[in-house]
């Protein structure tokens, strides 16, 4: 454990308790609405109330509890679009890696493709065209996702199959499919966790992004890119709408970016250049 | 160096293709593409005259060919919201986007190379970590919010800048800044690896032994070499250029390319955000092969290659 960036730990397994113990920790509903109560200052500004800690928004809708309930967006986006955006570009990193030959080369082509073009565009597009929601959101953000997943995956493939306990598999007769599963899987997932924790932080940006532009997950969900997008037009009279949720994302975003570099160094110290 | 250009164009046009074709698909596969390419309250006569005219009862390769055959011929379509060609409302938006561009490369390179320089050549004292602090603090900072950090402290507080729309040289400054920002994280980590290992090199030792001063050799012999990588990956920038020019017009209600992207989503407009995404390419794809060609031009190794 040595050199464990703590204060970036204690902000994710914060973040990680405070995302499935939200309902508990909040004091308020993230979605009910009180606009007698509305454009409230946190309680520390001049005509703070101690019942909405951190404030009000447009809707009068309480701050912090919409903030608790917001780490707990991030994360099950974070999860299931790393999941499904990751697990799709280990297989194919896998199989482009082992198989080689033309399909490497057609797969790889693909893999430059989407890396040339930008993936917040088709995600914008899939917002149009889908509608907004959770399931669209997953599928754009593990667009971004496969392609950086199979490149470096493929690429420790490339080394591994030439490795002598992958030969001996294939002299005992194993098929090609078994050697990727039992053989070169466990082999990569070290990568694998590593890739993993360091994009952590950009699913959690591009979710909120994607929110902001109105792409994301609909209202009234309490997403942090959706709160920041809801304030933009109070910044003058009531920052906190907006700035709060910001600071939660740079705080969550660099604790994983911290985190991930952490574990590269320890786990997979090649990906350095990552 | 030809090949290697032809070889480039072909790549880029195969990726325009591909992004065409996705455009063209997911438009037709989900739902029925008349409600998506009209308004709610169109004509009945309308919605007969749009399937006339891209086939929409056709085979789908038939449409796809008519939809290929316009694009070509610019014609992408008209826009919901703004009743008028995609094509024209892109061209008239475009020059806002690009005029933020050199104001956002000059920061983003102010910024970077001697940031990534001195940490290279201090490595591991105050300096690298302070840089390595920045660098790490600006991919954690998401653009949209940092925007909105700069308006509430700069137009908000301060009072000193306009807080958006476009006018005098004063509301550059803001946006560029947040836009520049997302680049120079990228290119100060970029630029100090690559220093790094330049200063390792033979011809650094031979400068060196030369007697030339530790000035020169770092400044003018390392940097040339060190700017490289930022080429050759300009590629990866590029499409991070986009987001964040998305992302910053929007927040500072700039009517360039980018906040025209997020009024198509906004408004729900499918033909004008089509449009948007293959315009897009089609720059995405020039410039890149200009950075390209530049990139041959200043790497001999490309240039003589064949």
């Amino acid at each position: 454990m040595r050199n464990l960036p703590w204060t970036a730990v204690g902000i994710i397994v914060t973040m990680l308790f405070v995302a499935v113990c939200a309902p508990v920790l909040a004091p308020h509903s993230p979605t009910d609405q009180s606009l007698a109560e509305k454009l409230l200052p946190p309680v520390w500004e001049e005509g703070g109330s101690t019942r909405y800690l951190l404030g009000t928004d447009v809707f009068g809708r309480d701050m912090l509890s919409r903030l608790l309930y917001g780490a707990r967006v991030s994360m099950i986006v974070s999860a299931l679009a790393l999941l499904v955006g990751g697990g799709v570009g280990l297989v194919i990193g896998i199989v482009s890696g082992y198989v080689g030959g033309r399909l490497d080369s057609v797969l790889m082509r693909i893999v430059d493709a989407a890396l040339a073009f930008p993936a917040i565009l088709f995600a914008l597009l899939l917002a149009v065209t889908m509608g907004q929601g959770l399931r669209t959101l997953i599928i754009a953000i593990s667009l971004l996702l496969w392609a950086r997943f199979a490149r470096v995956v493929r690429g420790e493939v490339l080394a591994l199959k030439e490795r002598d306990f992958v030969a001996l598999a294939r002299v005992h007769g194993c098929s090609p499919a078994r050697i990727m599963a039992t053989h070169i899987l466990p082999n990569v997932m070290n990568t694998f966790m590593v890739l993993t924790t360091l994009y952590v932080g950009v699913v959690i940006v591009a979710e909120a992004s994607l929110s902001f532009l109105g792409a994301g997950v609909p209202p009234p969900t309490p997403s942090w890119g959706l709160m920041a997008a809801e304030g933009r037009g109070k910044i003058a009279s009531a920052w906190w709408i907006s700035i709060m949720p910001g600071i939660a994302i740079t705080l969550v975003v660099l604790a994983f970016n911290l985190f991930g570099d952490w574990l590269r160094d320890r786990l997979d110290p090649k990906l350095r250049q990552l | 160096m030809r090949r290697y250009i032809l070889r480039r164009l072909f790549q880029g046009l195969m990726l325009l293709v591909l992004v065409a074709m996705i455009v063209f698909f997911l438009g037709r596969l989900t739902g029925n593409p008349v409600d998506l390419m009209l308004p709610e309250d169109a004509l009945e006569e309308d919605r007969k005259a749009l399937i006339e005219t891209l086939g929409l009862d056709g085979p789908l390769h038939q449409q796809f060919a008519i939809f290929a055959a316009n694009a070509l011929r610019g014609d992408l379509g008209d826009s919901i919201r703004f009743r008028g060609p995609v094509v024209d409302i892109y061209f008239t938006r475009l020059p806002n986007t690009l005029m933020m561009l050199p104001g956002v490369m000059a920061v983003a390179l102010v910024l970077a190379i001697p940031l990534g320089i001195l940490s290279a050549v201090h490595r591991g004292n105050i300096i690298d970590k302070v840089s390595g602090t920045i660098a790490v603090l600006g991919i954690a900072t998401p653009n949209f919010w940092l925007g909105i950090l700069l308006i509430f402290v700069f137009s908000v507080q301060l009072g000193w800048l306009p807080s958006s729309r476009m006018g005098g040289f004063e509301h550059y400054i803001l946006p560029t800044v947040t836009l520049g920002t997302f680049l120079v994280a990228g290119f100060m980590r970029l630029i100090r690896s690559s220093m790094l290992e330049i200063l390792d090199s033979e011809f650094v030792k031979l400068a060196r032994i030369k007697g030339l001063s530790e000035t020169i050799v770092v400044w003018k012999h390392c940097l040339r070499n060190a700017l490289i990588p930022v080429l050759t990956l300009w590629g990866v920038f590029m499409g991070g250029l986009v987001t964040g020019a998305i992302v910053t017009e929007t927040v500072f209600a700039w009517p360039g390319v980018g906040r025209l992207t997020y009024e198509a989503v906004i408004f729900r407009d499918f033909p004008l955000l089509q449009g948007v995404i293959i315009m897009d390419a089609v720059f995405i794809l020039l410039i890149n092969l200009f950075v390209d060609i530049l990139y041959a031009y200043i790497d001999p190794r490309i240039r003589l290659a064949d």
